[in-house]
């Protein structure tokens, strides 16, 4: 297995009192794969993110990458934000340097992986732009080839797309789908979307409500490149929409129960 | 456009009212001069070198005193704003003194270094290096969690993450810091200077005090107001312009 949550727990401490992201969550991803992480907001698909991305620790349990833990951020992955997060005092090029900077590449070495991952995303006319002279689709693009820059085994990511149209949103979904069969990255790919879950991953693991762990798992072996609007598709996605219903339905059932019983 | 003929026509009539009161003779000269025996006394100054000389003074001790204050304010603010302990003890002191108009520290001076070019200078130093140093560690405490993820996740550790992160995140902030600290220093400059014979412009300020000669303290004043505006026109708004649109902290998406 590339990847592996064993009985992670954890929980965050905040003012108002402790918040359980995460409960007994397990899984497991195998070296290539394309998984998807899906369930309702908040029930700490981010979280499991966070955690093999080494930003985070948990309480209790491992996250085991290639059977070692992990113990903080390292060279086989790269997590993506919702928000592009490039640095705006950097033009293009050097922000998708800057992790190749941060790891000690030669100034030659890192302008050419850097020029190859621009025209890996069709930004290569862009390098000398700002990020606030992009669009949102163009930066999250470049974020894109930050990641890729750094040529890691993992790609985590974080509802990366949930922030674009849906035409530009389509794009990427086609990109990236191009990108993983040409790469061989393992991805872990976070979406509240359940069409996107589909239209990306081989498996779509859908998370209880907090504390999360894993409801069910859904298997997608449509032919690729698939589409958003896929007829296939949308009938699976029915069925892991009528499950997450259910699964949310049941949570508010035993939270009103809570509330009425003293 | 239509603003700057708005502004000339009232500062025109401003100029009006004014020499007409000063015609009608209502106060004697050393009390109300006329704009023209104004604009005659700064022709004068600059022309015999007086205004010359006394701006070359201030000049020189402001941008030792605003340097000194840059040297020590910055790498302060940079340290209060990452070391909780230093925060929680320094900070508080800076805080404090913050409070404390900058020409109360010239008694205090005077005792340390005498009549000295020392004493204004540190006078000076005081007036603009408190919010120097806060202002920088506003903006270190304040850079953005997301900015340091992305940064930590490309394995950006230390020297790096600090030097190629946190320091341009705080730029902005760094910069209101630097502004607002030019302006505290020029205030205090002036002030130590009118107290006591220092041949700057707050000399020549409390000549003209001494001789009653009105137009000149006007002459002087209109000297000191323009020299703030340019420091802050031409170069402190441009620069902070700048890096707010780099930033993209306005109007851009």
């Amino acid at each position: 297995m590339k990847l592996e949550l064993r009985s992670v727990s954890l929980t965050f401490h905040s003012a108002r009192g402790p918040t359980p992201a995460l409960r007994g969550m397990e899984f497991s991803v195998a070296p290539g794969e394309f998984v998807c992480l899906f369930g309702p907001s908040g029930c700490g698909k981010s979280t499991c993110l966070n955690l093999i991305a080494g930003l985070e620790r948990p309480d209790s349990g491992e996250v085991l990458i290639d059977g070692k833990p992990v113990t903080g951020p390292g060279r086989d992955r790269v997590l993506i934000f919702q928000e592009a997060a490039l640095f705006p005092w950097l033009n293009v090029r050097d922000n998708v340097a800057f992790g190749l900077a941060a790891r000690g590449v030669w100034r030659s070495k890192r302008l050419r992986i850097t020029r190859e991952y621009l025209q890996m995303v069709h930004l290569e006319k862009f390098e000398r732009s700002y990020p606030h002279e992009l669009s949102g689709g163009m930066k999250q693009r470049v974020a894109l080839a930050r990641a890729l820059a750094l040529d890691p085994d993992v790609l985590l990511m974080d509802e990366p797309f949930g922030a674009l149209d849906a035409l530009t949103r389509e794009q990427l979904h086609l990109e990236l789908q191009t990108l993983w069969a040409e790469t061989g990255k393992t991805i872990v790919f976070v979406t509240h979307n359940a069409r996107e879950a589909l239209v990306l991953g081989n498996r779509v693991l859908l998370f209880t409500v907090a504390p999360g762990s894993i409801k069910s798992v859904f298997t997608c072996d449509l032919p690729r490149p698939r589409h958003i609007d896929d007829h296939g598709l949308i009938e699976s996605s029915q069925g892991i929409l009528s499950e997450l219903r259910e699964e949310v339905r049941i949570a508010q059932e035993e939270a009103r129960r809570e509330k009425m019983a003293p | 456009m239509r603003r700057w003929r708005l502004r000339l026509v009232f500062f025109a009539a401003l100029l009006l009212i004014w020499e007409g009161l000063a015609l009608a003779g209502i106060w004697p000269s050393y009390v109300f001069p006329s704009p023209v025996e104004v604009i005659s006394r700064l022709v004068h100054g600059f022309a015999d070198g007086s205004y010359l000389i006394a701006i070359a003074t201030s000049m020189k001790r402001i941008l030792l005193g605003y340097g000194i204050s840059l040297a020590i304010g910055i790498p302060l603010g940079l340290l209060l704003g990452r070391t909780r302990v230093l925060e929680e003890t320094l900070g508080t002191i800076v805080l404090g003194l913050q409070a404390l108009p900058s020409i109360c520290w010239l008694p205090l001076a005077l005792l340390w270094f005498h009549l000295s070019e020392t004493a204004i200078i540190f006078v000076v130093v005081m007036g603009a290096v408190l919010s120097i140093t806060l202002s920088t560690a506003d903006g270190v405490r304040n850079t953005p969690p997301l900015y340091l993820r992305a940064a930590r996740t490309m394995g950006a550790r230390g020297l790096r993450l600090y030097g190629g992160v946190v320091l341009p995140a705080a730029l902005p902030a760094i910069l209101s810091g630097m502004k607002l600290g030019w302006s505290f220093a020029w205030r205090s400059l002036m002030a130590a200077e009118l107290l006591y014979v220092s041949l700057g412009l707050g000399q020549v300020l409390t000549m003209g005090r001494e001789l009653n000669d009105m137009a000149q303290l006007i002459a002087v004043m209109l000297v000191i107001i323009t020299i703030g505006l340019i420091a802050d026109y031409a170069f402190f708004q441009p620069l902070q312009a700048r890096v707010r649109e780099r930033w993209g902290l306005q109007g851009a998406a």
